[in-house]
C-alpha cells in the first residue's frame, strides 16, 4: 500500500456538504458548503432542508474541490465518504454521490465513521496521532467522549450524551436568551462579557450516584431546563434578565462537565494526549478551561484549527488515507448509510 | 475495435419511485433495468447502473449523455437518483473545469410517453399519477399525444381530473378513482426514458418536490412557568 494514499472525501452528515482531497498528511483541498443560514428561522437543523440543500451544493463542491487540488482524479487511491452517523436523508446524498465517482473512476469506495473523521482531521495538522488517546468531540450533533487505540482500526465509545449534544444545548438556551441560532458563538461572545459564577447552574450527571453508571456521559436536558426555568421566574418577577451573566454561568456548566470528564477519562485509561473536535471545540472558555486542566495532569492537548473542527469532507479524506494506509478492505457499493453507526464500526 | 465510431450511449435514472436504470445507444438499440422497492435506493442504484453497464460491455466512461428522472417523488429517493445522475454527468470530460449536467425530465412524462408509444395508446387526454403517501397522488394531466398540460401537482385522489389514468399511483384508491382506471403502463420504463432522451420534454435538473420540508419556524418558546405566569397577571 502506498504510504501516502490520495483520497477524495465526502461528508454530509448534518447541514455542511464538504467534499476534501488529502494526499497522506497533506490537504490538498477542503471545499466546505453550510446550509446553516437556512436553518436560522427554524433555529435547529431541519434534516429535509439540509438534504435538499447537500443536493444542491454537492457537485458544485466536488468541482471547486478537484480545481483547487489540481490532481488528476484517475490517480486516487480510494473515495472516501461518511456513512454513518447522521440524519438519513443527508448521508445518503453523499453516499450516493461517491459511489457514482468510485464507480465512474473505477476507484475503491470507503464507507466510514463520521466521529473517527473528527479524530483524523487532526492529523493534517498535527502530523501522526500518539495513541492511546482521549478525544472529545462535541457539537451541536454529537457529544462523545472516545479512547483512540488505533485511528483506523480501534475506537472505543467511553462516553456520550444521554440526551441532548451540548452545541444543541447552547442553541436552545440561546433562544431562551432571545439571541440568534447557532448559539455557540453568541453564547461565547455574551459570556465574555458576564460573571460565570453569577448563578451555579447544575452539572448533569456528576453526583455520585450518576457517577456509578454515567461516569463519562453527559446530560445537558436538566441544564437547558434550569436556565429556563431561571430566565423565566425572572420575568416573571418582573425583573430584567442579566444574559451575560447567564450565558457565562451555562457556558461555565456545560465546559465544567465536559472537562472535568474528559481530565477523569484520561487519568482513569492512563492517557497522555487529549484532542479535542467538533463545533464546540471553537468555544472559548472549554478551550481555556481544557488547556488548564490538562496541563495541571500533565497531558498534551490538540486541537485541529476550527475550519477543520467543524464537519468538513478533509476530515473523512484523511481518515481514509489512514484507513488505506492500514490495508483497510473497501466498502461493497451496496452499502447503506446508518444514522447510527457505532463509533467502534470505523470502516463499513 | 479502438477507432469505432461513437456508440452516442444513454444512461437514465429515475428513483421517484423504484429503483430504474436504462441505456440506449445510437442503433436505436435499449435496455431496461429495475429493483422493485422503494426503500433502498442509495444501496442498490449504483450497482444497478455498474450491472447494466457490465451486460452491455461498456463502462460509465462511455456513456455520452445522461438522463434522470426529476419527480414529483418521495424525496430521499428521488435525491439518490439525481445526484447520482448529476456526479456520473460532471465527470465527463473537461471536469473540473467543466461540468456536465444530465436532461431533467418529469417521472411522469416517461410513462406518459410509454402509453403513447405502446400498442394500445390513449384515445384522448388521460392522467398520470404516482404514490405521493399521506393519501395524496403526485399527478400530471396529458393530451394524446403525451404531451403534459401544465405544471405535476401533488393532492388528494379526489381533486383528480375525470380522465382515463394510469401509471404507479392508478391502483391505489379504487374506491375513489375505480371508474376511471385505464389499461396502461404502471412501471417506469428507464429504457423508453433513454432512448427518447430527446422526445422528452426538458424539466430542468432541480427536483419536483412539488412540498415544502415540514418544518415549523421558532415562534415562541415553551414556558416551563405557565401557572406562575399566569397568576402573575391576574388583576
Ligand atoms: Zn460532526
Amino acid at each position: 500500500m502506498t504510504a501516502e494514499p490520495l483520497i477524495l472525501g465526502i461528508e454530509s452528515s448534518c447541514d455542511e456538504t464538504g467534499v476534501g482531497i488529502v494526499r497522506g498528511h497533506t490537504l490538498l483541498a477542503n471545499e466546505v458548503a453550510s446550509s446553516v443560514e437556512e436553518h436560522v428561522r427554524f433555529g435547529g437543523v431541519v434534516p429535509e432542508v439540509a438534504s435538499r440543500a447537500h443536493l444542491e451544493a454537492m457537485v458544485p463542491a466536488l468541482q471547486r474541490a478537484c480545481e483547487t487540488a489540481q490532481v488528476d482524479l484517475g490517480e486516487l487511491d480510494g473515495i472516501a465518504v461518511t456513512a454513518g452517523p447522521g440524519l438519513m436523508g443527508a448521508l445518503v446524498v453523499g453516499l450516493a454521490s461517491a459511489k457514482a465517482l468510485a464507480s465512474h473512476l473505477d476507484k475503491p469506495l470507503y464507507g466510514l465513521n463520521h466521529l473517527a473523521g473528527h479524530v483524523a482531521v487532526d492529523l493534517l495538522e498535527h502530523g501522526p496521532l500518539p495513541t492511546p488517546c482521549v478525544a472529545l468531540l462535541v457539537s451541536g450533533g454529537h457529544t462523545s467522549l472516545l479512547l483512540v487505540n488505533d485511528i483506523a482500526t480501534d475506537i472505543v465509545q467511553i462516553g456520550s450524551t444521554i440526551d441532548d449534544a451540548a452545541g444543541e444545548a447552547f442553541d436552545k438556551v440561546a433562544r431562551v436568551l432571545g439571541l440568534p441560532y447557532p448559539g455557540g458563538p453568541v453564547i461565547d461572545r455574551a459570556a465574555q462579557n458576564g460573571d460565570p459564577t453569577a448563578i451555579r447552574f447544575p452539572r448533569g450527571l456528576t453526583a455520585r450516584h450518576d457517577l456509578a453508571r454515567h461516569r463519562f456521559d453527559f446530560s445537558f436536558s436538566g441544564l437547558k431546563t434550569a436556565v429556563a426555568r431561571w430566565v423565566e421566574q425572572r420575568e416573571a418577577d418582573g425583573d430584567e434578565v442579566p444574559v451575560n451573566d447567564v450565558a457565562a454561568s451555562f457556558q461555565e456548566a456545560v465546559c465544567d462537565v465536559l472537562t472535568a470528564k474528559a481530565v477523569d477519562a484520561c487519568q482513569e485509561y492512563g492517557v497522555q494526549h487529549m484532542l479535542i473536535g467538533g463545533g464546540v471545540a471553537a468555544n472559548s472558555r472549554l478551550r481555556t478551561l481544557l488547556a488548564e486542566r490538562t496541563a495541571a495532569i500533565g497531558v498534551e492537548l490538540r486541537r485541529p484549527r476550527p475550519g477543520l473542527c467543524t464537519d468538513n469532507g478533509a476530515m473523512m479524506a484523511a481518515l481514509g488515507a489512514e484507513v488505506v494506509r492500514s490495508g483497510g478492505r473497501p466498502s461493497r457499493l451496496t452499502i447503506g448509510a446508518d444514522s447510527g453507526l457505532p463509533v467502534s464500526t470505523i470502516l463499513v | 475495435m479502438t477507432e469505432q465510431k461513437s456508440a452516442g450511449w444513454v444512461c437514465a435514472v429515475d428513483t421517484s419511485t423504484d429503483i430504474c436504470v436504462g441505456l440506449a445507444n445510437r442503433d436505436g438499440w435499449h435496455g431496461s433495468w429495475r429493483i422493485d422497492d422503494r426503500r433502498s435506493h442509495s444501496e442498490q442504484l449504483q450497482p444497478l447502473i455498474n450491472t447494466a453497464c457490465a451486460e452491455q460491455g461498456i463502462t460509465l466512461m462511455d456513456v455520452e449523455r445522461h438522463v434522470v428522472g426529476v419527480g414529483p417523488g418521495p424525496f430521499t429517493g428521488l435525491r439518490v437518483g439525481i445526484v447520482t445522475s448529476r456526479t456520473l454527468a460532471a465527470l465527463g470530460d473537461g471536469f473540473p473545469k467543466t461540468v456536465r449536467v444530465p436532461k431533467g425530465v418529469c417521472s411522469l412524462d416517461v410513462l406518459a410517453l410509454q402509453w403513447v408509444l405502446g400498442d394500445t395508446a390513449p384515445q384522448g387526454r388521460f392522467v398520470v399519477a404516482s404514490d405521493a403517501r399521506r393519501k395524496e397522488l403526485y399527478w400530471a394531466q396529458y393530451d394524446a399525444s403525451g404531451q403534459r398540460i401544465g405544471r405535476p401537482q401533488v393532492s388528494a385522489p379526489t381533486s383528480l381530473p375525470e380522465l382515463p389514468l394510469i401509471g404507479s399511483g392508478a391502483d391505489l384508491y379504487p374506491e375513489v378513482l375505480g371508474d376511471r382506471i385505464a389499461v396502461g403502463p404502471r412501471r417506469l420504463d428507464a429504457g423508453v426514458m433513454a432512448a427518447h432522451i430527446d422526445d422528452l420534454q426538458d424539466a430542468g435538473s432541480e427536483p419536483l418536490y412539488l412540498r415544502q420540508p415540514d418544518a415549523s419556524v421558532a415562534t415562541t418558546r415553551k414556558s416551563t412557568l405557565v401557572r406562575r405566569r399566569l397568576s402573575a397577571r391576574r388583576p
